[in-house]
This record gives structure tokens, C-alpha cells and sequence, in this order.
């Protein structure tokens, strides 16, 4: 059982080990790089910036996306940052205090060797995304300016406005166009992967549906990229733009991949709380407005009446009946204590009855405090999309009253599982940015996606999948006509045709709201054991009545976006049991995963070192039959385990 | 709120389109004008699934398609028409960001796609806004490889300068200003993404050869002429401003006249 999962991790000390296999791995020839093809699945940053780099080292790419243009990825969506261990502000950072407060941010539930060249490499990118002409934030002597973020006591994260994802992600893009007009790399808008291709147990190629036409198309290649991110919308309501999904790594997954810890989902603390029944989409309020927002509800029963009932406005409650409560809970930290820490202390004080809007669903991100210190200028100058958008939503100006947020969905770590070179459990095929599951552990620090997907897409794949590609290059193209792509070609269609043929009562989206009920409410702030088996057992109810209910409109042969969503939800059902599933037998808290049997007596999650330190694994063995467990155990030799500490 | 809507609807670029009038009832203010859509598009559905007891027996002619994704004003996708104008009656917007209390019980709205030659229209709402990445294909970058870059830190860049190429950085490239122009011409997407790389230090060495290819290759694509009208800067959702299109022309003649 061992052997499935290999994790390739080099031996020797932690600061050595990247540098080591660097040398180690083999490399290919310019020649031969031309003779070889390379599918990436996904424009975001971990795969816009993978497909250009290998671009540029001479690999034929093709990369697709379900957007119109690749620059519409959801890593656009990014705002606060990125983090890097620079130490420009001289108030020392280093590459070990960036991987210490991942790792711990992570409720020790990563692995070391990843997170330690993670950190490495995050200065790497800040040089790479000046030269690309990223403009971020400036001082006034020129120079880069930084802020903080949550779970750090640094300031380390570069950033654009509130803009950042942008920015990279227009740097990664561009340097993509660059390729593309070269010819090294070959675009396939609207194009969505619907199945991997394994010939003799090797990726080589994929089905992909083309969105305009409904044409199914293959593509074979040398080895495969899956750079499609996360699957939150498993919740149906979540930060996640309307179109993530999890259909390609779960593909992989039906294929022998294996999936690594699928409950660990993130919930983000500051998000717009939900308005009604109406809404498709939560809009995230970026972390760094925790720099100088502060979060609170009012300390008297009667207050948070008279705000429910509109008597009040917050700006009308005295200092001393606020509850600034991360500050009180958290006095080291105060509110930039990591995201899963503030949102249980959110949920907290909402379930005890001081939650301030209708919904009783809502705590205060107030500037009042920082507008005082700064100015409204300064808070504009760092803040003034956030502000805006705000507005737009809710139509209260936030500069004069509290923002009002509550958590939600909005990353996942969990993820197909790879080894230190990426690479799945399947040969060929590669896992990067929030699609794999290898450097977050039990929680993401805010402003590491970013750093993630591009350490994983600029610097560590185009490396590691050269010393695969090596043992490859005599091999010939990969034949799209093989009976592989034949048979993964038909299942598809059929896949297809059953979908269409329903024709029942209910349609994609309603039943998508059950699903996203039944995950929030058993498998979302907080699990037990009984909640998650009922949420099994309601999960595979509802892909049953799927199957045999759904009504999905159109044909295949047009532009069909239900059919779209339709093709996502099936995945999603399958996801979601195995989240469940995977939250069942992890008894422990950890991160964003807490288990309400397993908490400190102050409602802090409670950790299972003894039992649970490693990283679940889980083998696909067949439709009806439960999957199977591997386990890969977490080994921390430069790091003291520890309770995770926020308070002092 | 209840309100009668009129949208373009168009089986895919070969066919002719037409408006269709639907009712929806019920609208929450607080909703977003996409929000009205998916709810439009269930009614649609419903009405398919059961057409008796829905619609007196008349199927619709099935959900309507648009472009959208993250619905936080970033990702540049949606795009529709409403009453006139991109993006709708509010200003510095994107569709998604349109709220319904900008509009009043009873109105009725009128929902187009983007029309331009250099868009053609896919379904429905649905355009093509290939020309846009072919452009940038064409230039819009900073030739470096990945690796063997100087330290961020090493080319100090004036705070005021890392502003200004913000600024034009912010584009989301939805199309908004190409769908208002009356001549239909991308100046302004264009001058926004050679201003945010002509401003700062790295991006001069190939400015020129940036320049003249972006328009070269945007004329090839059928956008039309900038006649200033400044109808473009109107409506972009992210306040591009028309100085960067006075900042193109510079950079183009400048070009030009090193040739």
C-alpha cells in the first residue's frame, strides 16, 4: 500500500534538498525538445505560467481553457497579494519564516521539503513579475512597498492596488501571447477537457469538448498539465467565479490518480453575506483590508436588536459596547490571525446570537479606526476598488459605515495528490497551483495561491517535467487514433447523450443549490460524525435523482452552457461524497477542517498528531464501490510541532 | 420588482436574430443584474420542462446565453447591452457589478450583445472577442523568459509612474469601449496596455516595436478609427482614461519616425 504513493522527496538537509535535485534531475536537449508535445489544462497562473515557460524551453504546448480568453481565468480574481521572503521592509523575514508560517498556517498538515522551495522560490517570482512589468505598489523612493496578511507577523506580501491576481496573471498571460505568437504554444479557447487519455497507464492526451460547436476533440501529447484549480463550488455558493469547476482533476482522479485530502476546503472570513435566495455568488473583501479594518459585533443583546430592526446605525455604538473579539481572542495576532481561525470566531459569535444584519449572519470590518489614523486618502489610495465594489453591492458607503461580512467559501486545498516533482500517482501526468494538494495543508495563508501557482508553473514543473520528458524523447507522437482515445472519445459522448436524454423536472441549478445545502451545512465550518454520514447518504440520493431527473436544455452541437454546468454538477456530487468521506475519518480539527467531537475546552481546534498526521489519499476503485486510502505520513524534521498559537 | 425585458436572440453567427419579450416578476433590488438573468433562464428552462402548466402549452425557445464568470467586476467577460449602453445605466461598472435598484418596478430593458464587425456574434449575447487576444498577441508584452531577471528592487521606478501604468493596467478587456465607439475602433484597449508597459523602465526598451505592431495588428482585425469622441472612456468599467490613447499616438509617431 506504501508504494502507491512515492513522494520522491530528495534526501539531505531541507535547505539543500531543491538545489540537490535541481542538479539530480535530468534535463532535455533543445532538439529534442522540439520533437515534444505538452497539454496544459488551464490559463490561470499555475498553468498560463507553466505553458509560456515551456514555451519558451522549446516544448510544442497546447494549452486550453474554458473562457473565452485565457486572461479571464479566476486567478484574476485575486486581490490582497502575494507573498514573498524578501525582507525589504528589514523586519526579518527570511525563507524560513515564510515556510515556518505556512507550515503552521497549514496546522502542520503539509509537507516540509514542498513548502521549504515553495518559500525559496516565492523571490524568484517577484523578480520575474518586475521584469514582466507587473505594477505593483511603489514608495515613494521607487522602491517595492509590502503589507501584511493574515497568520504572519511580517509584512511580506506585494500587491496591486486590490488588484494583484490581475496583475500576475496579465504578466503570466502576456508572456503566454508571446509564446503563442511565436508558435512554441498553441491556444485553445473554450475548449473543455472531459476525459484523460492513458495508453499503456501514461497520460497522453485528453478529450475536450469545443464549447462553441459542441465538437468532441482529441488531443494525444507526451504528458499532461492540470493547472484547473479548485473545486468550491462544490458549495454552489462560494468566491469561486461561476465557471470553476472540478471536472478535469476529477477525471484524472476516475483514472487512477489519486486525490488528496479532499475536506480541507478554506473558508474565507470576509466575504459579502448572502442577501437571498436569489443569489448565484458570493464577492470576496480582500484580507488585506484586515491590515487596517477591525472586525467586531456589538457586546449588548439590545444593540444588535436595533441594528436588525434598522433603529441604529453601527457608527451609533459606543466604543466601549463593541466587542472587537479577534483582539480580545487573539491578542498576538489580533485580526490578521489566519482565515480559518477568524471565521470559526465569526460563526461563533453569530451562533451565540450577535450577528447584525436580517440574517443574523453578518459581523463588522470597520475603518473608522484607520480613517482616523490615515485619512480617507490613504485608506482610498490602498483600498479604493475594494470600497467601490462594496458600494456597488450593497449599496452602503463604506468609508461612513462597517462593512458588513460573513464567511464563505473559497479555496481548496485539498487536491490530486503529486510528489515532489509534481507528478501524480499516474506517469505523465502533472498536478500544479490549487489543483494539487502538496503545500497548504489544513489551511492557505492568504496571499500564497498566488505565490503557489506561479513558484509551481515559472520555476519547479518546467524542471521536474524534463527529467520525465527525458526517458521520452525518442518516442513518437502520441497517435490520437489509438483505440484508447477511441473508447475515452465514446464514453464521453455517451456520457453526453444520457445527460440530454433525461429530460426530468428539476433543473442544473436547483439541484446544484441541494448539493451546495447538504456540503455547507455538514461538510462546511463545522463537521461531526453523524452530520457527515447523513450528508453521504443525502449526497448520493441526489446524484441518483440526477441522473434520473435533471433537465438538461439544448443539444450537444451549439453553444450550450447548461449543458456545461450540467457535465460540472455530475462531478460535483462525486466530489462532494468524497469530501464527506474523507472529513469522516479525519476525527481530528485541523485548519479549516474542524471536527466539533475534537475541540480545546475555548472552542480552538484540536489536532491528532498521534493518529492523523498524514496526507489522505484516496484511489478511485469504481462507480458504487468506496474508494481507497492511502496514506502518505507527514515527517517534520526542521520544524517543532506545535499547538497553533495565535494568542501570545 | 417586475419587468418586461426585450433580448437579442440568435442561434448561433450564421443566422439572422431577433428580440424576444419576456416577463420576470419578483426581482429583489439587491440583486445583480445577472441574478434577474439566472432567474430569467430557470423560468425559460421551466417552461420547456413543463410548458402546460407553466405557459399555456408554448415552449420557450430555451435559456439564454451570455458570457459571465467571476461576477466581481475583474474578469472581463460579461458583456451585454442594456438600454443603450455597455454595461447599463451605471457608470464604472461591468454587467455583473449592475445592480437591479438602478432600475424601477415596471421598466421594461432592452438586452443586446456587444455589436462590432470585429466581435461576431457566437449565440445570443455570446461575441467573439478573439481580435483582442490576437492583438496582444501581436505586442503586448515584455520579451523576458522566465529566469535570469534582476532583483525587483534593482530599477527604482517613481511612485507616480508605477501609478499611472496601474491605471491603465486596470483593463479588463470586456470590449466596452469597442461596442460604443461608433466607429468601433480598440484605441482605447490598445493604448491602455502599451501606456501601462511604455511607463515604466522595462517595458521602453521595445516600445516602439510594440506600438506599431499592436496597431498594425488591430487595423488588419477590422476595428476602426479613433475619431476622439471620448464615448469609450465614458463607458469603461475601469475608467481608462483617453490620455493613454494620446499616449499611444506619441509612442506610434515616435516609432514611425525612427523608421
Amino acid at each position: 500500500m506504501a508504494e502507491k504513493l512515492i513522494s520522491h522527496i530528495p534526501e539531505g538537509p531541507l535547505a539543500e534538498k531543491w538545489k540537490k535535485h535541481k542538479a539530480q534531475i535530468r534535463v532535455v536537449s533543445p532538439a529534442n525538445k522540439r520533437k515534444m508535445e505538452i497539454i496544459v489544462i488551464g490559463t490561470g497562473l499555475g498553468g498560463a505560467s507553466a505553458a509560456a515557460s515551456l514555451g519558451e524551453l522549446g516544448y510544442n504546448v497546447k494549452v486550453f481553457c474554458i473562457s473565452d480568453s485565457p486572461r479571464r481565468a479566476h486567478s484574476i480574481a485575486a486581490q490582497g497579494g502575494i507573498n514573498a521572503a524578501k525582507n525589504y521592509q528589514n523586519d526579518n523575514d527570511s525563507v524560513y519564516r515564510l515556510f515556518y508560517d505556512t507550515i503552521k498556517g497549514g496546522d502542520y498538515r503539509s509537507r516540509e521539503a514542498n513548502v521549504y522551495r515553495l518559500a525559496e522560490v516565492s523571490n524568484n517570482i517577484i523578480d520575474q513579475c518586475v521584469a514582466q512589468g507587473v505594477p505593483f505598489a511603489r514608495e515613494y523612493g521607487g522602491l517595492l512597498d509590502n503589507r501584511s496578511f493574515g497568520g504572519a507577523q511580517v509584512s511580506r506580501t506585494f500587491y496591486a492596488r486590490g488588484q494583484t491576481g490581475q496583475q500576475l496573471l496579465l504578466g503570466a498571460y502576456a508572456a503566454l501571447n508571446r509564446q503563442i505568437a511565436k508558435g512554441t504554444v498553441k491556444s485553445y479557447p473554450r475548449h473543455e477537457m472531459l476525459d484523460l487519455v492513458l495508453v499503456n497507464g501514461e497520460a497522453k492526451g485528453i478529450i475536450a469538448r469545443n464549447i462553441v460547436t459542441g465538437e468532441i476533440e482529441r488531443f494525444g501529447a507526451h504528458a499532461v498539465v492540470i493547472a484547473s484549480g479548485g473545486y468550491g463550488n462544490v458549495y454552489f455558493l462560494s468566491t469561486n467565479a461561476m465557471n470553476s469547476n472540478g471536472s478535469a482533476a476529477w477525471q484524472c482522479y476516475k483514472k487512477g490518480a489519486c486525490f488528496a485530502n479532499p475536506c480541507f476546503a478554506q473558508i474565507h472570513p470576509t466575504c459579502i453575506p448572502v442577501h437571498g435566495t436569489q443569489q448565484s455568488k458570493l464577492t470576496l473583501m480582500s484580507e488585506s483590508l484586515r491590515n487596517d479594518g477591525r472586525i467586531w459585533v456589538p457586546k449588548k443583546k439590545e444593540d444588535v436588536e436595533k441594528l436588525r430592526k434598522k433603529q441604529i446605525k453601527p457608527s451609533q455604538i459606543p466604543e466601549e459596547d463593541r466587542d472587537y473579539y479577534l483582539e480580545r481572542r487573539y491578542p498576538a495576532f489580533g485580526n490578521l490571525v489566519p482565515r480559518d481561525v477568524a471565521s470559526r470566531a465569526a460563526k461563533e459569535r453569530c451562533d451565540a446570537g450577535f450577528g447584525v444584519n436580517e440574517t443574523g449572519l453578518a459581523v463588522f470590518l470597520d475603518f473608522k479606526t484607520a480613517i482616523e489614523r490615515l485619512g480617507e486618502k490613504v485608506i482610498t489610495e490602498r483600498y479604493g476598488n475594494l470600497f467601490q465594489m462594496y458600494e456597488k453591492i450593497t449599496d452602503t458607503n463604506p468609508y461612513k459605515e462597517p462593512m458588513m461580512i460573513y464567511p464563505a467559501i473559497h479555496y481548496t486545498m485539498g487536491g490530486l495528490w503529486v510528489d515532489y516533482n509534481l507528478q501524480t500517482t499516474i506517469p505523465g501526468l502533472y498536478a500544479i497551483g490549487e489543483a494539487n494538494f502538496s503545500d497548504h495543508g489544513g489551511n492557505r495563508l492568504g496571499a500564497s495561491a498566488l505565490m503557489q501557482g506561479l513558484a509551481d508553473g515559472y520555476f519547479i514543473l518546467p524542471y521536474t517535467i524534463g527529467d520525465y520528458l527525458s526517458h521520452k524523447f525518442s518516442e513518437p507522437k502520441t497517435d490520437t487514433n489509438a483505440p484508447e482515445f477511441e473508447a475515452a472519445e465514446k464514453a464521453v459522448k455517451e456520457k453526453i447523450a444520457k445527460l440530454l436524454a433525461i429530460k426530468g423536472k428539476k433543473t442544473v441549478d436547483e439541484m446544484h443549490k441541494e448539493l451546495g445545502h447538504i456540503m455547507w451545512e455538514y461538510v462546511g465550518m463545522a463537521r461531526n460524525e453523524a452530520g457527515l454520514k447523513s450528508a453521504i447518504e443525502k449526497i448520493r440520493e441526489l446524484k441518483k435523482e440526477f441522473w434520473s431527473n435533471v433537465y438538461v436544455a439544448g443539444t450537444n452541437e451549439q453553444f450550450n452552457q447548461e449543458l456545461e454546468k450540467a457535465l460540472r454538477l455530475a462531478d460535483f456530487f462525486e466530489i462532494g461524497e468524497l469530501m464527506a468521506i474523507d472529513a469522516l475519518d479525519r476525527k481530528e480539527s485541523c485548519g479549516g477542517h474542524f471536527r466539533e467531537e475534537m475541540q480545546t475546552e475555548d472552542g480552538e481546534t484540536k489536532r491528532d498528531d498521534e493518529h492523523y498526521m498524514y496526507v489522505a489519499a484516496w484511489e478511485y476503485q469504481g462507480e458504487g464501490k468506496e474508494p481507497k486510502l492511502h496514506k502518505e505520513p507527514l515527517k517534520y524534521e526542521n520544524i517543532k510541532i506545535a499547538v497553533r498559537n495565535y494568542k501570545d | 420588482m417586475d419587468l418586461t425585458l426585450k433580448v437579442w436572440r440568435q442561434k448561433n453567427a450564421k443566422e439572422k436574430g431577433h428580440f424576444e419579450t419576456y416577463q420576470v416578476k419578483g426581482i429583489s433590488p439587491d440583486s445583480s443584474f445577472l441574478e434577474m438573468m439566472d432567474i430569467l433562464n430557470e423560468q425559460l428552462i421551466k417552461e420547456n420542462i413543463d410548458p402546460v402548466a407553466i405557459n399555456k402549452g408554448c415552449k420557450s425557445s430555451g435559456p439564454v446565453s451570455f458570457d459571465h464568470d467571476c461576477r466581481e467586476g475583474i474578469c472581463g467577460a460579461c458583456s451585454l447591452y442594456i438600454n443603450g449602453r455597455a454595461h447599463g445605466p451605471d457608470n464604472d461598472v461591468t454587467t455583473c457589478q449592475l445592480h437591479m435598484r438602478k432600475f424601477k418596478d415596471g421598466d421594461t430593458i432592452t438586452i443586446e450583445p456587444w455589436r462590432s464587425a470585429a466581435f461576431p456574434v457566437i449565440k445570443d449575447l455570446v461575441v467573439d472577442r478573439g481580435a483582442f487576444d490576437k492583438i496582444l498577441q501581436a505586442g503586448g508584452f515584455i520579451s523576458v523568459n522566465t529566469g535570469g531577471v534582476p532583483d525587483a528592487n534593482a530599477i527604482p521606478i517613481p511612485k507616480k509612474n508605477a501609478d499611472l501604468s496601474m491605471d491603465a493596467a486596470a483593463c479588463v478587456g470586456c470590449g466596452a469601449c469597442v461596442a460604443t465607439c461608433k466607429n468601433g475602433s480598440a484605441m482605447l484597449f490598445v493604448s491602455a496596455r502599451v501606456s501601462s508597459l511604455a511607463l515604466l523602465p522595462q517595458g521602453k526598451v521595445e516600445a516602439a516595436r510594440r506600438a506599431k505592431n499592436m496597431v498594425a495588428k488591430m487595423d488588419e482585425l477590422g476595428f476602426g478609427a479613433c475619431t476622439n469622441t471620448r464615448a469609450c472612456e465614458m463607458e469603461c468599467p475601469k475608467n481608462i482614461s483617453v490620455t493613454n490613447i494620446a499616449r499611444l499616438n506619441r509612442e506610434f509617431l515616435c516609432a514611425k519616425l525612427k523608421d
